[in-house]
C-alpha cells in the first residue's frame, strides 16, 4: 500500500467528499467524523510519502500505468514532501478547531460546506503532488471554485469582494494555461520533466520567453504579489472563520510552491535567473510589497484586515527571497512557505476565536482579552512573535537565511525591507497587546471593579490552537534538521 | 478606468503579438506538438484500447485523471450555486395563490393555508403566464426522444463523436425543457430536489469508484486493465468497457449538475415559480 | 517588409485569438455592469480555446476517430492523416471548467443584485460608502 501513498493523498480526501455530500442529505452527524478521518489518512499518506522520499530519493506514480509523456504522472522530490505535509496538517488542524463555528454560522449548510472544505484540500494537494503541467491547472480550478464558494459564505461584502476575486483569480489561471499551450506549442508535451528536458536547445525562442513570463503573471495574480493583490485583503476578510483560516495560509503558500517548481524544476534556474534579466525588476517589486503591506496594516483598526496585508508583506518575503538568485534566499522562500503556513494558521485561529466569544473583530472589541481568553492570546503572543521574527519561534529562522541570501546577492534594498517590516509589526502587534490588556474603562471611580471572568472559548478550539503554537516554536528549533536533511537536496545543485 | 483598461489591453496585446512570431504556422504537419507525442495516441488507440475515437480513448483512460477532476469541478460548480443560493423552507407563513382552471378567477389564500390537490384549482406564483397548449403538448412529445438521443450520444461515444459530457449536456437539456415550457413545479416532481442533489456526487463516485477499483485490484489507480479479472474478459476489451463506465458516471454527474444550477439559479434559491 | 505579409497571413490564427482574448480582458477591466464583466471573462476563456484547437490542425487531415471503425484493429494507421487529439480533449477540459465559473460568477451576481438591488459597480460602492 505504500507504493500508493501519492494517489491516496488525493483519492481519499475525494472520495469522503462525495460521502460527506451524500450523508448532508441523509443523516448530518456523520459529517464530521468522515472529513477528520479523511485529512487523518492524508497526513498519515503524507508522511509516510516524506519518510519515502528521504530514505529512496524521488517517488514517481504513473495514473492509468501509462509511462510519461504518454500519461500523466506524479513526480514527488523533497520539495513537494514537504509542503504536502504542511498543507494536511493545516487543514486538520483547521478543521478540527473550526466545528463549532461553522455550526454557529451556517447550522443547516455545514454538510455542503464540509464537502466544498475538503474538496479545497483535495485541490490543494493535487496541486503540490502532480508533475504534470495540465493537471496541475485542474486542480487549480478545483481549488479556486472550491474558495469562491467558502469565501462568499461571510456577511454582507463578502460576495462582491469574492466576484472581485473571481476575475483576478480566472485571469490569473487563464494566464497559466495560456503557458502551458505556449509550452506545448514549441514542445509538443506536458509532463514537467519532460518540458525541461526539450527545453534548453529553444532557450532563444520568443515563444519561450513568453511563456515564462505569462505563467509568471498569472501565478503572480493567484498569489497576490504586488502589483496585483488588491483583491486580497477584501476576500479574507468579509469570509466566514472557517474559510478564512483554511484559505489564508494555504493558498497563497502554495500559489509560491507552484513558482518555485516553474522556476526550478521546469524552467531550470540557469533559464529563469541568468537568460533574462528579471532577478532585480522582481526582487524591488517584492521590496515595495513588503513596504506596502507593513504601511497598509498600520493603518487599519481592524484586526482581520490588518492580518491579511500582513499575508501580502509575507508574499513579498517568499517571492523576493526565491528571485535573488542563490541558495540562501531560495533556501529562505521555501522554510517560509512552512513557516508562513503555520503562522498564519495561528493568528486566524486566533481571530476565530475572538470572533467566537466576542463577535467581533475591531480594535474595540479586543479591550480586556488578556484577562478573558488567556490561552488564546498566549498562543497569538507566540504567533506575533514569529511574525516579527523572535528566536526560538520558526520566523526568525527563515528571515535570518533570507537576509543572508540578500546580503550575498548584493541587494541591500531587501535587507532594508526585510528589517523595516519587522519593526513595523513589533509596532503593530505590541499596539493590540496593549488594546487587549487592559480592561474596557468602567465608570466606578475608586469602586473596585471584580475583574471579568475567564470566558474562554470551548476546548475543541482551544486545544488544536495551542498546538500549533507548540509546533511553531519546535519547527523553529529544528530548523538546523530541515534545512539540512530536506531543503538542500530540494534545490538543484547548479544554485550557488 | 477605461485608460487604464485600454493600456493594459495594448501592451498585453503587443506583448503576445511578439511572442507569437516564433510560433508554427497554421496547419503545419512538421510543428512539434503534432510530432512529438500525439502520433502515439492516434497509432496505438486501437491496440491499447480497442477504441476507434481517438478523443474518447485519450480523454478517459491515457488522461483519466484529468477527467475525473474536470467532474469533481462540475460538480463543485453546482454545489456552489446551491450553497450561495438555496434558501431552504419557508420559515414564516406565506401567501399562496390558486387558479381555478375552469373560470380562470384566481384566489389568494394568506398565513399559511392551502387548497389540498385537487383538479380544479392550479398553484401559481406572481410570475405566471397563460400556458401555451403547443408548445406544451410539443415540448412534452419531444422530450423522451431528445432523452433517448442523450443516451445513444453516450454509449456511441467510442466510435462516433460524443461521450459523457456531451450526452449529460442533453440529457439535463431535457428536463431543463420541461421546467422551461411548463413551469419548475412539474420539473420538480419529475425529478425531485433530493434525487439531484445525492445523483450528482453519485455520478462522479462512479468515476472515482472505478479507479478505486483498479486499486484495489492491485494495479494502479485508474488502470483500467485490472478489471480483467472482474469482469472476464482480455485486458484490452477491458480497458474498453472500463471507459464505458467512467463515461457513464460522467454522463449522470453532468446532467445532474445541469439541472440543479438551473433550478437553483432560475429561482434564486426559492424554488417556486421559475423562468 | 516583403516576407513579413506572408508571415502574418500563415499565421492568422494566433492574431484573431489574440484579438479576441484583448476584447474580453478589455470588457473585464473596463465595463461597469457585473453581467457585461462576466461576459467578458467568457470570451477571454474562449479565445485561448480558440488558440490550443487551432494549434492541432494539421493540412490534409480528418477528424480524430479511425475511419475503420471497430474491426480495424489490425490494420496500421498513420498518424498524419488525423488531427492532433491532445489539444481537443484538454480543451474539453477547458470548457467545462469555463461554464463552472460563469455558474459561480452568475450566482454570486444574484446574490448581490437580491443585497444591493443594482448590477452597477459604482452604485454599489456608492451604497457600500454610504453605511
Amino acid at each position: 500500500m505504500s507504493q500508493q501513498y501519492p494517489v491516496l493523498i488525493v483519492i481519499v480526501p475525494l472520495l469522503s467528499a462525495f460521502a460527506i455530500s451524500i450523508a448532508g442529505w441523509v443523516n448530518k452527524r456523520l459529517c464530521f467524523p468522515i472529513i477528520v478521518t479523511a485529512l487523518g489518512v492524508a497526513v498519515y499518506a503524507s508522511v509516510g510519502l516524506l519518510l519515502t522520499v528521504l530514505e529512496k530519493g524521488v517517488v514517481i506514480y504513473h495514473l492509468g500505468g501509462w509511462p510519461p509523456p504518454v500519461g500523466i504522472a506524479y513526480y514527488v522530490d523533497h520539495l513537494n514532501g514537504l509542503v504536502l505535509v504542511v498543507v494536511s496538517l493545516v487543514a486538520l488542524l483547521n478543521v478540527i478547531a473550526c466545528k463549532k463555528s461553522i455550526e454557529l454560522e451556517f447550522p443547516d449548510k455545514a454538510a455542503p460546506f464540509y464537502t466544498l472544505y475538503i474538496l479545497m484540500v483535495t485541490g490543494l494537494l493535487g496541486i503540490v503532488v502532480t508533475g504534470d503541467a495540465f493537471n496541475l491547472y485542474v486542480l487549480l480550478e478545483i481549488a479556486a471554485l472550491t474558495g469562491y464558494g467558502l469565501l462568499a459564505m461571510g456577511e454582507e461584502r463578502a460576495p462582491l469582494s469574492t466576484l472581485n476575486y473571481l476575475y483576478m483569480g480566472t485571469i490569473g489561471a487563464c494566464f497559466y494555461l495560456l503557458g502551458v499551450g505556449y509550452l506545448y506549442i514549441v514542445t509538443g508535451s506536458l509532463n514537467m520533466v519532460d518540458i525541461a528536458r526539450l527545453l534548453p536547445p529553444l532557450y532563444q525562442s520568443k515563444a519561450v520567453l513568453a511563456a515564462f513570463i505569462i505563467c509568471m503573471v498569472g501565478v503572480w495574480l493567484k498569489m497576490a504579489f504586488f502589483p496585483l493583490h488588491a483583491w486580497l485583503p477584501n476576500a479574507y476578510t468579509h469570509a466566514p472563520s472557517a474559510a478564512s483560516s483554511l484559505i489564508a495560509p494555504l493558498v497563497t503558500k502554495v500559489m509560491v510552491y507552484v513558482m518555485i517548481r516553474l522556476i526550478l524544476t521546469v524552467f531550470t534556474p540557469e533559464f529563469a535567473f541568468a537568460t533574462l534579466a528579471l532577478n532585480n525588476v522582481v526582487v524591488w517589486l517584492a521590496v515595495i510589497a513588503i513596504v506596502m503591506g507593513a504601511i497598509l496594516a498600520l493603518a487599519e483598526r481592524n484586526l482581520k484586515k490588518m492580518l491579511t496585508f500582513i499575508i501580502v508583506a509575507e508574499v513579498g518575503y517568499m517571492v523576493g527571497g526565491a528571485w535573488l538568485g542563490n541558495r540562501a534566499g531560495m533556501t529562505g522562500a521555501i522554510l517560509h512557505i512552512v513557516n508562513d503556513a503555520l503562522m498564519t494558521l495561528c493568528v486566524f485561529l486566533v481571530v476565530d476565536n475572538i470572533v467566537y466569544k466576542v463577535k467581533g473583530y475591531a480594535f474595540e472589541d479586543l479591550q480586556g482579552l488578556f484577562r478573558k481568553m488567556p490561552f488564546t492570546m498566549g498562543a497569538f503572543v507566540v504567533g506575533a512573535m514569529s511574525i516579527i521574527g523572535v528566536p526560538p519561534t520558526c520566523g526568525f529562522f527563515s528571515k535570518w537565511y533570507l537576509i543572508l541570501g540578500a546580503l550575498q546577492a548584493g541587494h541591500y534594498g531587501f535587507v532594508a525591507a526585510l528589517i523595516f517590516s519587522s519593526l513595523v509589526s513589533v509596532v503593530l502587534f505590541f499596539r493590540i497587546f496593549e488594546i487587549c490588556y487592559y480592561e474596557p474603562f468602567s465608570d466606578h471611580h475608586g469602586h473596585d471593579h471584580p475583574p471579568e471572568p475567564m470566558d474562554e472559548a470551548p476546548l475543541l478550539m482551544v486545544v488544536p490552537l495551542l498546538i500549533v503554537a507548540v509546533i511553531l516554536i519546535l519547527v523553529g528549533l529544528y530548523t538546523g534538521d530541515i534545512v539540512n536533511h530536506v531543503i538542500k537536496f530540494a534545490i538543484p545543485e547548479g544554485l550557488v | 478606468m477605461k485608460i487604464i483598461g485600454l493600456i493594459i489591453t495594448i501592451i498585453t496585446g503587443a506583448f503576445l503579438v511578439y511572442a507569437a512570431v516564433d510560433f508554427p504556422a497554421w496547419a503545419d504537419p512538421n510543428s512539434p506538438a503534432s510530432t512529438y507525442l500525439s502520433p502515439y495516441f492516434i497509432e496505438n488507440s486501437m491496440k491499447d484500447t480497442s477504441v476507434p475515437n481517438f478523443v474518447t480513448s485519450l480523454l478517459a483512460d491515457y488522461r483519466g485523471f484529468d477527467t475525473m477532476f474536470e467532474t469533481t469541478v462540475i460538480f463543485t460548480a453546482g454545489l456552489v450555486c446551491f450553497i450561495l443560493l438555496r434558501i431552504s423552507g419557508g420559515k414564516e407563513p406565506e401567501t399562496r395563490h390558486y387558479r381555478h382552471v375552469l373560470t380562470g378567477v384566481t384566489v389568494t389564500l394568506k398565513e399559511g393555508r392551502k387548497i389540498p390537490a385537487s383538479e380544479d384549482f392550479e398553484r401559481i406564483d406572481d410570475l405566471w403566464t397563460p400556458p401555451d397548449l403547443i408548445i406544451k403538448t410539443g415540448c412534452r412529445l419531444m422530450i423522451p426522444f431528445i432523452q433517448l438521443f442523450a443516451l445513444y450520444v453516450i454509449a456511441h461515444g467510442h466510435s462516433s463523436p460524443g461521450g459523457g459530457f456531451q450526452g449529460g449536456v442533453i440529457l439535463g437539456a431535457s428536463i431543463i425543457l420541461l421546467a422551461i415550457s411548463h413551469d419548475l413545479r412539474t420539473a420538480l416532481e419529475r425529478m425531485r430536489e433530493k434525487v439531484v442533489a445525492i445523483l450528482c456526487p453519485v455520478g462522479v463516485a462512479i468515476y472515482a469508484g472505478t479507479g478505486t477499483l483498479c486499486l484495489l485490484l492491485g494495479l494502479n489507480f485508474l488502470d483500467y486493465s485490472a478489471l480483467a479479472s472482474v469482469l472476464h474478459v482480455d485486458p484490452i476489451s477491458a480497458r474498453s468497457h472500463g471507459i464505458l463506465m467512467v463515461e457513464i458516471g460522467v454522463g449522470i454527474a453532468v446532467m445532474t449538475t445541469m439541472i440543479w444550477i438551473y433550478n437553483n439559479i432560475s429561482s434564486a434559491g426559492k424554488y417556486n415559480q421559475g423562468l | 517588409m516583403s516576407e513579413l505579409i506572408p508571415t502574418i497571413i500563415a499565421k492568422y490564427n494566433y492574431w484573431i485569438y489574440i484579438t479576441l482574448m484583448m476584447i474580453g480582458l478589455y470588457a473585464m477591466i473596463a465595463k461597469n455592469n457585473l453581467v457585461k464583466k462576466i461576459v467578458g471573462m467568457n470570451i477571454f476563456q474562449t479565445a485561448i480555446i480558440l488558440f490550443y484547437v487551432s494549434i492541432g490542425v494539421k493540412k490534409g487531415a480528418t477528424i480524430p476517430i479511425s475511419t475503420g471503425g471497430h474491426g480495424a484493429a489490425h490494420e496500421v494507421v498513420h498518424a498524419a492523416d488525423y488531427l492532433n487529439p491532445l489539444p481537443h480533449v484538454l480543451m474539453l477540459t477547458a470548457i467545462v471548467v469555463g461554464v463552472a465559473t460563469l455558474g459561480v460568477a452568475l450566482a454570486l451576481a444574484l446574490r448581490i443584485y437580491s443585497r444591493y438591488n443594482t448590477l452597477e459597480e459604482d452604485e454599489i460602492l456608492a451604497k457600500i460608502r454610504k453605511k
